[in-house]
């Protein structure tokens, strides 16, 4: 709604647009109080929305200048409310949610401010709950938006598909909500009804991309793959006392059997043309995953491999560990934590809880159990939230165990 | 470049609402055009077709219901070279389908 408001009313009047859609919503909360809740409450808010954005634009004309599109359409009565009407049409809808989508992802923006943008302006999430999902500060995310939305006023129009630098502006959009649906995958945030809303939304807007003929490139479709075949895992990653359960661990049965097929029929539109992405990998990755119905079934072989051309295409300490613990699964435990001290750069893991995790684990399926625990210790330090911290107190009291039976 | 008023006189109200829809979006096409060609200086505006007629010495207020091929419908102001060549622009105008004309009007420089 605010995409298409932004349309009408001109970029510069980003903060108008966003009014108008509070203001519907407050009529909707009072109206539908009295009357009862419509039976197409979205369809309703949109007739809300349009009707107050005629009338803004027909009592401001003289006032203010709208966008600049539309040049005198939306001064003459002649042709104001078709105006309007067409662009509040479903599918020009999704056409502007995609262009505001590339305005959020300006390259004078940081990626986290154009994730934060994108969650804002397309997915109604308001400052506050942004920085609980990112367990950032109010303040600190406010800044982040109001600058955003400066350098966007900037831009005066929202970011046209046919423009030049289409394709680099899609590498942006797609590494933006890549992030984001990380945000809520991994996230740091405790609420895991917070973080299953952000994946939801990374899906919906990468499925706008879909959609879109010029933006459906195999790396997009390899994105959507990739969120679908993790997403299919996310039913079994947290066990029926809401504990946090290893890859191993996992109740397989639970997993989603339609993302399952829908992120494998998606990986197949992927490997159409000759475009080979890190998405392209890291779905793929999934897939080997998912594909596997018991977790010594998994082809680790293929995985490591996987992960080869991975740190090729985009070479990162954290690639380059989750590798090695693919080695480990491979080729033992020894093998693995020589692979770990052996990544260029691993100091910059330091601050990550899942490296200082990982080495415990090697060290623990060693059988060095004392050398095991100062880890889980350090990762326990680090874990942003209760369950990674229950998963870690578990490991912790496995080391005890261990420790226990070795002197008996 | 001079400027020329055109007056929208008579033509049938649409029965449908499908019709009136699709005679709105040809109305649309038509301004887009115009204007996109840069021979609109301003789009003016669609008149309801009722109002009050103020007459006479008297200034006498009378209801107007006027007969419907004189209505004006609305006005647009227009660019054009000339007389003929507005009057020539106004040709693609959607009110002959429905049976109406288009009133060209050179603006007097006084």
């Amino acid at each position: 709604m605010v995409a298409a408001l932004t349309r009408v009313f001109g970029i510069h009047n980003l903060a108008l647009a966003e009014d108008v859609v509070q203001d519907a919503f407050c009529r909707a909360l009072e109206v539908w109080k009295l009357r009862g809740v419509p039976e197409n409450p979205s369809a309703w808010l949109m007739t809300t929305a349009k009707r107050r954005a005629i009338d803004i634009l027909r009592r401001e004309r003289t006032a203010r200048t709208f966008a600049p599109e539309f040049g005198q359409m939306l001064a003459s009565e002649w042709t104001l409310a078709p105006v309007v009407a067409e662009v509040f049409d479903t599918n020009v809808i999704k056409d502007d949610q995609l262009r505001m989508m590339f305005s959020c992802c300006h390259p004078r923006l940081r990626e986290e401010a154009q994730v934060a943008f994108v969650l804002h302006l397309l997915c109604g999430f308001s400052v506050g709950e942004i920085a609980g999902a990112f367990v950032s500060t109010r303040s600190a995310i406010e800044k982040r938006i109001t600058r955003a939305k400066k350098v966007l006023a900037n831009s005066k129009t929202l970011f046209e598909i046919s423009d030049a630098a289409f394709t680099v502006r899609l590498q942006a959009v797609q590494r933006a909500l890549y992030l984001l649906f990380n945000e809520g995958y991994h996230g740091a945030s405790p609420e895991a009804a917070v973080r299953v809303e952000l994946c939801r939304e990374a899906m919906r807007l990468a499925a706008l991309l879909r959609d879109h003929r010029l933006a459906a490139t195999p790396a997009s479709y390899a994105l959507s793959a990739l969120m679908c075949l993790h997403a299919a895992r996310s039913p079994g990653r947290v066990d029926s006392s809401g504990n946090l359960s290893s890859l191993f661990d996992q109740d397989r049965s639970l997993w989603d059997v339609n993302l399952m097929s829908e992120g494998r029929r998606l990986l197949e539109l992927a490997a159409r043309g000759s475009e080979l992405t890190e998405y392209h990998v890291e779905a793929a990755i999934a897939w080997i995953h998912v594909k596997a119905h018991r977790a010594e079934d998994t082809d680790w072989l293929e995985i490591v491999s996987l992960y080869d051309t991975l740190i090729k295409i985009r070479p990162s300490p954290v690639v380059a560990l989750n590798r090695a613990i693919a080695v480990a699964q491979l080729d033992g435990s020894e093998r693995g934590l020589e692979e770990i001290r052996a990544i260029p750069g691993r100091e910059r893991l330091a601050a990550y809880p899942f490296y200082s995790a990982a080495l415990g684990e090697l060290e623990l399926r060693s059988g060095r159990a004392a050398l095991a625990r100062p880890h889980f210790e350090t990762a326990l330090t680090l874990a942003r939230n209760a369950t990674e911290r229950q998963f870690l107190e578990q490991r912790l009291r496995l080391c005890t165990t261990k420790e226990q039976e070795r002197v008996c | 470049m001079s400027e020329f008023v055109y007056l929208y006189r008579g033509g049938r109200r649409s029965e449908s609402a499908q019709e009136g829809q699709q005679l709105m979006e040809k109305w649309v096409a038509w301004m887009k055009e115009l204007g996109q060609k840069g021979h609109i200086k301003d789009q003016g505006q669609p008149l309801e077709p009722t109002g009050k007629l103020v007459s006479g010495k008297q200034k006498v207020v009378t209801d107007g219901p006027y007969a419907e091929k004189d209505l004006v419908g609305g006005y647009t102001l227009i660019e054009a070279r000339d007389l003929a060549h507005a009057a020539e622009l106004s040709v693609g105008c959607p009110i002959f389908e429905s049976g109406g004309l288009v009133e060209v009007r050179p603006v007097m420089n006084m």
